[in-house]
C-alpha cells in the first residue's frame, strides 16, 4: 500500500508552516508502518496538544487527539484494555516532558508496549515560541527575552532512567534513519521511545537567529553523530543519534495476562 | 428482591454494581475515603478477565478509562475531593468528545485536602460546574447499600445510552457504612449496551453525526471504522473545526442530549408527599437522617414528608417544582452550604418557603439538627 493511502486527504492541507519538520516526520512514522505491513484498522494514533500532535488527525487509523500532556495517559488505556492494538504516540516536547512528564516517566517503568515519539523543536510553536524543557541555557524565546536560564532535560537519559526497554534518537535532516528506527520500535516488545529533532523555522529559527528551515536541516546533519563515533570522540559537544537501548524485559499487558490466568484459578496474589 | 445476599459497605456495593452492569475496565488512584472501590476491583476484575490498572496520578486515571472506553470497554475510575479537582480537564474532554464512562466520588470535605475521613456532601457544584465551559452532566447518588448498587447500574446505563461521563457522588457515611445487599440475578436489573453502528465496513461512516434521536452509534478501536476523536469542536468525522454553525449546532447538541430526557435520567424517591405540608428535600447520608424525622413527625400526626433525589444533574426541577409548589414549607437538608437548597429555590413557585437545614463540620447531620430547625420554622419555638 502506498504511504499515501495512509494518509486521510480529506482534511488536507494541513496546518504546519513551511519548512517545519512535522511533515517529514509524519512521512518517516507512515513508511516505518507501511514496510512494517501493519493492516490500518490494527493501528491506534495517540496524540496531546500543539503542533506535532496534530500529526494523528491526518493519518488514517483509529486516532485519538487528546489533552495537552496526557497522550501518554490515554494511551495507557486503549493498549491496556486492548493489547492486540499497535499504539503510536507523536508528542511534542513541551507536551511530553513538562506537562507530560509524569506520564513519560511512569509509561516507561510500565513498560507497556507502545512507542512514543518525541517531535523535539525546543520551542512550543502552537502558543507562539515559549522555551519547553528541552530548550536549553541560552535560548531565544518569548518567555526568555534575556535568554533561557532553565536547564533541559535529555530525553534519552531521562528514558534511560525510568526504565525505557527502547530508546533512540534521531533527526528531521535523517529520514531514512527515522524509518529504520521507527520500525525497530514499533517492532520492539515494551515501552519504546524515539527523539526526533525537528525544525520549527518560525519560532525556534526566528527567535534564535537561524535563517531558515534549511539551515536548521543543515544543524542537524553537522551538529549530530552516530553513537559512539569518532566524530564524537573529537568532539564531545556533537549530539548522538541511534539506538541507545534496547533490551528485553516483561511487558506490562502481559505481565498482567498472568494476574488474569492466576486471579482466574482463585490463586490472588 | 430475591438474589445473593451480602453484608457489604456503600463502596462494595458499588462495585457490585459496576460489575453486574458490565464494568470491565478500572483505573485509579488511592484517595480515602474511596480507596475500597479501587482495591476491591483489582481483586475482581481479573477474575472475570476484566482489567484493573493503577496509574500514576488522578489526571491519569481518567484519561485511562476515556482510552480503554473507546476500544468497547465498560470503564470506571473511582476518587475523592482533590482526586476530583484533578479528573475535571479529562472530564471535560470525555463531555467533549461523547465518551461513556463512569466516575465515582466519594465526597469528603473540602476546600483542598479538607476533612478527609469525615463526610461531606460539598462537591455537588463541583460535579456540575467542575470542568469549564458549557456543558450539560449527569450525576447520581444514593442513600443505602441497595440503592447505591442499584444507582451504579444506572450510571453505567445512562453513560451508554447517551454517550456521556456519569458522575457517582456518594459520601463517605454511606461509602464506609455497612447493611445488607441483595444482588439479584444477572438479567433481572436491565443492563444497557452500547449503541454500535451498523455502517457496513468500506463505507463512510460519520462518529459525530447524530441520528434523528440524537443518538451516535459508536464503532470500536481496532474495528473496521477507523476516525478521528479530539477534545475540539470537530465535524461529523471527529476532524477539528471552527466552523460557527458547527460550533453551535454541538454545543446545541451536547447539552439538548442530556437536559431534554429528564424522564431517562432524573430519578427520584418519594415518601409521604401527596399530603405533605413540609417537603424535607434531601439525598445521600442526609436523606437517612430525614427518613428518621418524617417517620418521628408522621408518629405524631404532622404532615412532613421527603422528596429524596437521586438524580443530582440534571436538577429534578418538575418533580422538586410539583411537590414543593404544594407544600408550605421546603426544608433541604444537607451537609454542605446550601448547594441543592439554590437549585430548589430556583425550581419552585416560591423560593422564600425554602429553607436549609445543613451541617458542615464533618459530622453527619442528625435527627435534632433537622427538628429543631422544623420546630421553629413551624413556628413551635425552639
Ligand atoms: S509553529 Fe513551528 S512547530 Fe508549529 S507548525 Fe510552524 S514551524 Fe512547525
Amino acid at each position: 500500500m502506498p504511504v499515501q493511502d495512509y494518509i486521510r486527504k480529506r482534511f488536507f492541507p494541513h496546518i504546519w508552516c513551511g519548512g517545519c519538520g512535522h511533515g517529514i516526520i509524519l512521512k518517516g512514522i507512515l513508511s516505518a508502518i507501511e514496510e512494517l505491513q501493519l493492516q490500518k484498522k490494527d493501528v491506534v494514533m495517540v496524540s496531546g496538544i500543539g503542533c506535532s500532535s496534530r500529526i494523528v488527525g491526518y493519518t488514517d487509523f483509529h486516532t485519538l487527539h487528546t489533552l495537552h500532556g496526557r497522550a501518554l495517559a490515554f494511551a495507557t488505556g486503549v493498549k491496556f484494555s486492548k493489547p492486540s492494538l499497535n499504539v503510536i504516540v507523536p508528542m511534542g516536547d513541551g507536551d511530553a516532558m513538562a506537562i507530560g512528564g509524569n506520564h513519560f516517566i511512569h509509561a516507561c517503568r510500565r513498560n507497556i508496549n507502545m512507542t512514543a515519539v518525541i517531535m523535539n523543536n525546543r520551542i512550543y510553536g502552537m502558543t507562539g515560541g515559549q522555551f519547553s524543557p528541552l530548550s536549553g541555557q541560552g535560548v531565544m524565546a518569548t518567555t526568555a527575552p534575556l535568554g533561557n536560564i532553565d536547564y533541559a532535560f535529555d530525553t534519552v537519559e531521562l528514558a534511560k532512567g525510568a526504565g525505557g526497554t527502547f530508546v533512540a534518537r534521531t533527526t528531521a535532516y535523517h529520514y531514512a534513519e527515522i524509518v529504520s528506527i521507527m520500525k525497530k520500535a514499533i517492532q520492539h516488545k515494551g515501552f519504546s521511545v524515539v527523539e526526533i529533532l525537528s525544525q520549527c523555522p518560525t519560532y525556534f529559527g526566528r527567535k534564535n537567529k537561524m535563517k531558515g528551515a534549511s539551515e536548521m536541516m543543515d544543524f542537524f546533519k553537522d551538529r549530530t553523530t552516530s553513537i559512539g563515533s569518532d566524530a564524537k570522540k573529537a568532539d564531545p559537544t556533537l549530539i548522538e543519534r541511534g539506538i541507545f537501548v534496547q533490551k528485553e524485559s516483561s511487558e506490562y499487558c502481559e505481565n498482567y495476562d498472568k494476574i488474569i490466568e492466576m486471579a482466574s484459578k482463585g490463586k490472588e496474589s | 428482591m430475591e438474589g445473593k445476599v451480602k453484608f457489604v459497605q456503600g463502596n462494595e456495593a458499588c462495585v457490585e454494581g459496576a460489575l453486574y452492569a458490565g464494568c470491565n475496565f478500572f483505573a485509579g488512584y488511592p484517595i480515602t475515603p474511596s480507596t475500597e472501590v479501587a482495591e476491591l476491583l483489582a481483586s475482581r476484575l481479573p477474575k472475570g478477565g476484566g482489567k484493573f490498572i493503577q496509574m500514576e496520578d488522578e489526571i491519569a486515571s481518567m484519561c485511562a478509562i476515556i482510552g480503554a472506553s473507546l476500544t468497547g470497554s465498560k470503564t470506571l475510575t473511582a476518587t475523592s475531593g482533590p482526586g476530583f479537582s484533578l479528573k475535571q480537564e479529562a472530564l471535560g474532554y470525555a463531555i467533549m468528545a461523547e465518551i461513556p464512562c463512569v466516575i465515582v466520588n466519594v465526597q469528603r470535605g473540602g476546600p483542598s485536602t479538607g476533612n478527609p475521613t469525615h463526610v461531606a456532601q460539598s462537591d455537588v457544584m463541583q460535579a456540575r460546574w467542575g470542568t469549564h465551559g458549557d456543558h450539560s452532566i449527569v450525576a447520581m447518588t444514593a442513600s443505602n447499600i441497595q440503592d447505591i448498587f442499584e444507582i451504579t447500574i444506572d450510571a453505567f446505563n445512562i453513560a451508554e445510552t447517551f454517550r456521556t461521563p456519569v458522575i457517582l457522588l456518594f459520601d463517605e457515611v454511606v461509602g464506609h457504612m455497612r447493611e445488607k445487599l441483595v444482588i439479584p440475578e444477572q438479567g433481572k436489573i436491565p443492563v444497557i449496551e452500547r449503541l454500535r453502528t451498523s455502517v457496513p465496513p468500506g463505507t463512510d461512516y460519520h462518529p459525530y453525526l447524530p441520528r434523528t434521536d440524537g443518538r451516535l452509534p459508536m464503532s470500536d478501536f481496532g474495528g473496521e471504522h477507523r476516525y478521528n476523536v479530539t477534545g475540539l469542536f470537530h465535524d461529523m468525522w471527529g476532524f477539528p473545526s471552527e466552523k460557527p454553525e458547527l460550533v453551535h449546532n454541538l454545543m446545541r447538541h451536547l447539552i439538548d442530549k442530556i437536559d431534554t430526557h429528564p424522564n431517562q435520567i432524573c430519578k427520584t424517591k418519594q415518601y409521604f408527599l401527596d399530603d405533605a405540608e413540609t417537603v424535607l428535600v434531601s439525598y445521600g447520608a442526609s436523606a437517612r437522617t430525614a427518613m428518621e424525622v418524617m417517620n418521628y413527625s408522621r408518629e405524631r400526626e404532622r404532615k412532613v414528608g421527603l422528596l429524596e433525589l437521586q438524580t443530582l444533574w440534571p436538577f429534578p426541577r418538575e418533580t422538586v417544582a410539583k411537590y414543593c409548589d404544594q407544600a408550605k414549607r421546603v426544608i433541604v437538608v444537607e451537609m454542605n452550604m446550601g448547594q441543592v437548597m439554590e437549585q430548589v429555590k430556583a425550581s419552585v413557585k416560591y423560593p422564600n418557603h425554602v429553607f436549609l437545614c445543613n451541617r458542615y463540620d464533618g459530622t453527619l447531620i442528625n435527627v435534632d439538627d433537622v427538628k429543631n430547625v422544623l420546630r421553629v420554622i413551624e413556628g413551635r419555638g425552639f
